[in-house]
């Protein structure tokens, strides 16, 4: 991924926010584990777009894609996308199986602030994969009441 | 009744990869925002989404308040035979809503 001068932009004003508290960290941690049940997670297979710069947390685009043939032998059982810094560390978590055909997902979402965004995959053969993005949010959601 | 944007494929060829993309009115309150009043509204979310093709379940999200109003989902599944499509949210409040969709697999 290449550094755009947008971002660069904006990399002055994400130094000045608040870094991830120890809870923040901690409660995805644990929803992580609720979701792999304790088991290791690799990085890669895994594809989670998302544009770094976000100006409208309101509703961010991103979809997640895993390398995988979607095959009864080898196929993706379960997606789901976490978050650092919202209210709740879940997002959405999604069933697949063979008769899906690819395992993509695509959707709207909301960000409280800039943060960072975990995509996990599950395999049939009960392996945990993923990738984590670093995000950047302008305006964020949840502020106006 | 909520309105309803679908795009589902009306033909399409045997074994072929699809998606499909649906979306739904819907406010999805958080249950984190406050009110004029300073108090919490709460929570009005969908928080599931079924895709059944001609019955049999091929996709199935759970949604939480970090979904953006109106959710949009995106997704794919094979073309196995020709037959209905349907596409069940529910959530918060009793929400519950259904709209079917007629695929032909040539």
């Amino acid at each position: 991924m290449t550094i755009s001068r947008r971002v660069l932009l904006a990399a002055p004003g994400a130094l000045l926010l608040p870094a991830p508290t120890r809870a923040d960290q901690q409660k995805l941690a644990a929803a992580l584990r609720d979701f792999t049940g304790g088991q290791p997670m690799r990085e890669g297979r895994v594809r989670l777009d998302v544009s770094p710069l976000v100006e409208n947390g309101n509703a961010v685009p991103i979809s997640v894609m895993v390398e995988t043939p979607m095959t009864a032998a080898d196929h993706v059982r379960r997606i789901g996308v976490f978050n650092e810094r919202n209210p709740q560390p879940i997002v959405i978590t999604a069933q697949f199986g063979p008769r899906s055909g690819r395992a993509f997902l695509a959707t709207h979402i909301r960000l409280a602030t800039s943060q960072a965004l975990v995509a996990v995959a599950e395999m049939n053969d009960g392996s945990f994969w993923s990738q984590r993005v670093e995000v950047i949010v302008t305006l964020a959601a949840c502020i106006e009441g | 009744m909520a309105r309803v944007l679908l795009r589902v494929p009306t033909m399409t060829e045997k074994g072929s990869v699809i998606e499909i993309r649906a979306l739904i009115q819907h406010v999805m309150e958080t249950g984190y925002r406050p009110n004029a009043q300073g108090e919490l509204q709460p929570r009005d979310i969908i928080w599931t989404f079924t895709c059944r093709y001609g019955g049999e379940v091929v996709f199935n999200a759970t949604l939480s308040p970090a979904i953006a109003a109106n959710p949009f989902i995106a997704f794919t599944t094979i073309a196995t035979q020709s037959g209905p499509v349907s596409f069940t949210w529910e959530g918060d409040n009793g929400f519950a809503q259904t709209e079917t969709r007629h695929i032909t697999v040539t």
